[in-house]
């Protein structure tokens, strides 16, 4: 596939002996977001530094941009952008020249500088104070400097290192929101976290770290019906007599289970809400309400933890 | 493994930063002050005395550097200030940008680790350069309007040498203080190792090398004492500096041994002893050149040590 931005083959790092990325291989295809998620320690800012030519790579491959990171390395920073795990940037000096001193590290001309410097302040709502210093800046602040540092540099790859750490929810949805414009631009986005809940919104595909190994790679629809067994939970609230017996017979529903007086919650394969209206309304019955429980990352992952860390192994035979 | 591209790009901008930042930093203030007190109290504290002795000495020029009014010297002064400048300049340049969290996001940017390094290196120096510089020039003005005769020819290329010497001690310190800055995460850390470094070198340094030299030797040979002491007392830089500078600026002193004696308060002795036709400046670099390869070879050692620190430390905080 030529249109993968990022290839990864059997990737490994050895610290001293201890493996702490054991062999993961995963490919990110241009304009996608994708999320490497797992607990700290994980493996996944060493994966990121590796991609970056940060880091040694000690086994496998990596290729990014169609270029190899460890021999190419500069070819490779100059189009990919990367924000840290809580950037850093030099207190005593403005936001602009912050930015300005990139700039000019990545070898912009001076017109071309101002005017890029300017228009990514502006796009991350930082336009009004350029000429702070960022000593004054809060977490969310620098968060949006190091997006605005991204955009600067026109990457093709943005990767982004726990981004919505440490932010309150108002500036994780600022952020949030810039990263999907980054996509709307057309730049791939690689971001890590370890907070689910806000993540799912924004990757059209993850790849849920454990221990070094990539444990489960896919689209957060795919992980929930792998790990958390039947998939879609259809929910129907409708009046109608013997709509139960009616609704198991749906290709693909697996259990039909009454929560309340006239709510019937299904377990399927797929999601089969217009199969459930059609059923409803052949029957006779008067559909009060239809519903699909997207399958949470929050959920997908502490169960698959948790089978993984009593049973080991018991997914990957699956 | 080759690696693709320039090591040194981006090494101008990552200079032209540090150089502005040094410059603009209240370190800056303090230094720059530093070098208008020093140049005051030397040059003033010299004339006093030379007012006395002017009659028949042809380098009396160069007399402004090594002439004491006061307790010191300018030359003592600068061997004691220089380090004490260079460390305050770079005892944080690495673990500073640790700790700002900023390194692994300019080493994102299309640039090598060297670059970083080698331009914070020289931005550092370049600021003790200039400063040293505006000292020296501020010297010879002074001398100048106060003492009211020109230098002559070689009288200013031996102070020049005298200057460039000077930079290249503070490349010493400055590259050790780089190393330390490099080993340890903690600028508090660092800068006070650094200085433990320095006072053991300067001042501890010189007191144990005597007695280290004489163990090593068989009682009787002075000879073999003198130059043993002298090859033990060369490891620090300091010495080094001191060596050099007695003979760039002092056409009468001959050899290294007799600028030592004479450190060890026994120039009296020697005074009558040698005659004291001055000799031309080639022969006194020539005598003193092994000490300056010493001085800038020691700077590379201690920035290679550096570099390779540097290369293979983990980005990651």
């Amino acid at each position: 596939m030529s249109d993968n931005v990022i290839e990864v083959q059997n990737l490994t790092k050895r610290y001293d002996g201890v493996t702490v990325v054991k062999g993961i291989s995963f490919a990110v295809a241009r304009g996608e977001i994708f999320g490497l998620l797992g607990p700290n320690g994980a493996g996944k800012t060493t994966t990121i530094l590796m991609l970056l030519g940060l880091s040694d790579i000690s086994d496998g491959q990596a290729r990014v941009l169609g270029r190899n990171p460890e021999r190419e390395p500069l070819a490779v920073k100059r189009r990919v952008g990367y924000l840290p795990d809580q950037v850093g940037f030099y207190d005593n000096l403005t936001a602009a020249d912050n930015l300005r001193y990139t700039a000019r590290l990545i070898g912009l001309e001076r017109e071309e500088r101002e005017q890029h410097i300017k228009s990514s302040l502006a796009h991350v709502g930082l336009a009004d104070v350029a000429d702070k210093r960022v000593r004054t800046f809060s977490r969310g602040m620098r968060q949006r400097l190091g997006l605005a540092e991204i955009l600067m540099k026109e990457a093709e790859i943005a990767i982004l290192d726990e981004p919505t750490s440490g932010l309150d929810p108002q500036a994780t949805t600022e952020l949030l929101d810039i990263i999907r414009n980054l996509k709307n631009q057309g730049v791939t986005v690689l971001l890590s976290s370890h907070l689910l809940e806000r993540v799912q919104s924004v990757c059209d595909r993850v790849a849920l770290f454990n221990e070094g190994n990539i444990a489960l790679i896919g689209t957060v629809a795919e992980l929930g019906r792998q790990v958390l067994g039947g998939g879609f939970h259809v929910e129907v609230e409708a009046i109608g007599q013997g709509l139960a017996e009616r609704l198991r017979t749906i290709p693909g529903v697996s259990a039909v289970e009454a929560v309340a007086n006239n709510r019937l919650r299904l377990l399927a394969d797929r999601d089969v809400r217009s199969d459930a209206a059609a059923v409803v309304v052949n029957a006779g019955g008067r559909l009060l309400r239809l519903s699909v429980d997207e399958p949470s990352l929050e959920a997908i992952y502490t169960r698959y933890f948790q089978s993984s860390g009593q049973q080991e192994g018991a997914l990957h035979a699956a | 493994m080759r690696r693709e591209g320039s090591p040194w790009q981006g090494l101008r901008v990552v200079f032209l930063k540090e150089l502005s930042d040094h410059l603009g930093s209240w370190r800056m203030r303090v230094l720059e002050w530093l070098v208008v007190l020093t140049a005051i109290a030397a040059v003033y504290a010299a004339i006093q005395q030379i007012k006395e002795i002017t009659a028949e000495d042809p380098f009396l020029f160069l007399r402004l550097f090594t002439r004491a009014g006061g307790p010191l010297p300018l030359v003592a002064l600068l061997s004691f200030l220089v380090p004490l400048v260079a460390i305050g300049l770079g005892f944080d340049l690495i673990n500073s940008e640790h700790n700002q969290r900023t390194l692994s996001r300019v080493l994102a940017q299309p640039i090598y680790r060297d670059a970083l390094l080698l331009g914070k290196f020289l931005g550092a120096l370049a600021t003790i350069a200039i400063s040293l510089v505006a000292l020296w020039l501020l010297i010879i003005g002074l001398g100048l309007v106060l003492l009211g005769i020109p230098p002559g020819l070689e009288e200013l290329a031996r102070a020049f040498i005298f200057l460039l010497v000077t930079i290249v001690y503070a490349g010493v310190w400055l590259a050790l203080a780089l190393l330390f800055s490099i080993l340890f995460r903690s600028a508090a850390t660092a800068a006070l190792i650094t200085l433990g470094m320095w006072l053991f070198l300067t001042i501890l340094w010189p007191l144990l090398s005597p007695a280290l030299a004489d163990a090593l030797t068989p009682p009787g040979d002075v000879l073999g004492i003198l130059s043993m002491r002298q090859a033990f007392a060369r490891i620090s830089p300091s010495s080094l500096f001191n060596e050099v500078v007695a003979l760039v600026l002092d056409p009468s002193v001959r050899s290294t041994q007799q600028s030592m004696l004479a450190a060890m308060g026994l120039v009296l002795l020697e005074r009558g002893a040698i005659p004291e036709a001055p000799i031309p400046l080639l022969q006194s670099l020539l005598v003193v050149w092994p000490q300056i390869v010493g001085l800038i070879a020691g700077s590379i050692l201690l920035f290679v040590a550096g570099y390779i620190l540097f290369q293979r430390q983990e980005v990651r905080a």
